[in-house]
């Protein structure tokens, strides 16, 4: 049989195996990136260096393995960012105007029984620093387990833990100095 | 344990995290805590905070379709080239898959083929709502469940005592035909034990092979071929076939 002849299929096995997961992804690059664009640039980035290297992934869990790919992408994109610092500052706002993942918002009466709305929420969680926000993102997002999140940062579990402490802590001052001033 | 541990450690609490012994320790330091005791009861109103509020976001259609165009596909639109090539390559195949003489061409990847299926199956009953059709830890219901809907019901044996828990049976479709899968959990982890008939009846051994991250481990005993695959490891899989085994060798001789 022709070479080609298997490309068809592995873009098949590629496709069952990445492309539930695309929802994951976008979430994660929407988090770190803080801009929609940028995000769908480097999910569609990461899913071709994905494709390419499909071939050699043993492992781990999929989900892992194309968030550890991302993030590198994500990488590259801040350290363009910081040759060029004035590209995400002039549109503080556009992020927030693109209508085209704007979930259904809460319905009023849920929101008095919520003291953010989910846009609130997300603003907050986007504005926490790194390493902490990742981590954040990771566990209370994207529901991977500990030992995951140590495999996609490479870091030890330790470390994701003392994260992912310092996250919840900042977050949770944050969302309080809200409401007080909100007062 | 010092405040700043417990503060570091009451998250993997929260996050079912830590095993017995150490869940014990920092519960037992919270009881004797009272300002621990307050940020636990903090953090655990802010996550199910979290939970209910909808933090993810969806990925715009254009971009699952650009990505989508990005994948080398045989049923995309057709380009005036790729017709031309359709014609050579793609038409001989469907006329050798029309006439049967496919199987043959294809035997030697058979296995190859298989297991790539048997691994998008165990995939795509990792996706919601497609784990089951039949939801019980019985195997007196699980097991009547399959009969009438496979020439062949697949043995469902509840091994929940050796550490892997029944939770239920589906329907799949392997090498075109309709087979059964019994899936087991092992902690979090999903096991997919396909099973299909075999016109062979003798013993071949189990073998482990791995593709796209998971394991299966497929063997042959009886007239059935079994495949089990997970994400756990080589060495647990090959004990959960080990127990099966063990337990369907029980059932047929007691």
């Amino acid at each position: 049989m022709p070479p080609t002849s298997d490309d068809p299929d592995k873009a098949r096995r590629f496709r069952e195996a990445a492309l539930p997961h695309l929802d994951d992804v976008y979430t994660l690059a929407r988090y770190l990136l803080r801009d929609a664009s940028d995000a769908e640039d480097a999910v569609q980035e990461c899913y071709l260096r994905a494709l390419k290297h499909f071939d050699s992934y043993r492992g781990p869990a999929m989900k892992p393995w194309l968030f550890a790919i991302l993030r590198n992408v994500c990488n590259a994109e801040y350290a363009r960012r910081a040759h060029r610092p004035s590209a995400l500052e002039d549109t503080p706002g556009a992020a927030e105007q693109t209508p085209i993942w704007q979930e259904s918002e809460a319905s009023p009466e849920t929101e008095v029984l919520r003291s953010r709305d989910a846009g609130a929420i997300r603003k907050l969680i986007e504005a926490l620093a790194e390493p902490f926000k990742e981590t954040f993102v990771l566990r209370e997002i994207n529901n991977l387990s500990y030992r995951e999140i140590a495999e996609t940062v490479g870091a030890p579990i330790g470390t994701v833990m003392s994260r992912l402490a310092r996250a919840r802590a900042l977050l949770r001052a944050a969302w309080t100095a809200e409401e007080e001033q909100a007062k | 344990m010092t405040c700043d541990e417990a503060r570091i450690l009451l998250h993997a609490l929260l996050d079912n995290e830590l095993d017995a012994g150490h869940a014990r320790e920092v519960e037992a330091h919270i009881a004797g805590c009272p300002g621990c005791a307050a940020e636990l009861a903090a953090q655990r109103e802010m996550q199910r905070v979290l939970a209910d509020t909808n933090l993810r976001y969806t990925a715009p259609a254009s971009l699952r379709a650009r990505i989508e165009a990005s994948l080398p596909e045989p049923q995309r639109q057709p380009s005036r080239r790729s017709v031309l090539r359709g014609f050579a390559m793609g038409s001989a195949v469907s006329a050798l898959a029309a006439t049967g003489i496919v199987a043959i061409v294809l035997r030697q990847d058979d296995q190859q083929r298989i297991l790539s299926e048997v691994v998008s199956a165990h995939l795509r009953s990792l996706q919601a709502g497609h784990l089951t059709d039949v939801i019980s830890t019985d195997q007196h219901t699980v097991k009547p469940w399959f009969n009438g809907k496979l020439d062949v019901a697949p043995p469902v044996i509840d091994l929940t005592a050796q550490g892997f828990t029944l939770v239920g049976g589906r329907l799949d479709y392997i090498d075109a035909r309709a087979i059964g899968a019994v899936v087991y959990k092992r902690r979090q982890h999903v096991i997919n034990l396909f099973v299909s008939q075999t016109s062979s009846t003798e013993h071949r051994p189990p073998k482990t092979q791995t593709m796209q991250g998971f394991n299966c481990r497929r063997w042959g005993e009886r007239g059935l071929n079994f495949w089990a695959v997970s994400d756990i490891g080589a060495d647990e899989l090959a004990e959960f076939v080990d127990k099966f085994e063990t337990a369907m060798k029980a059932n047929v001789e007691g």
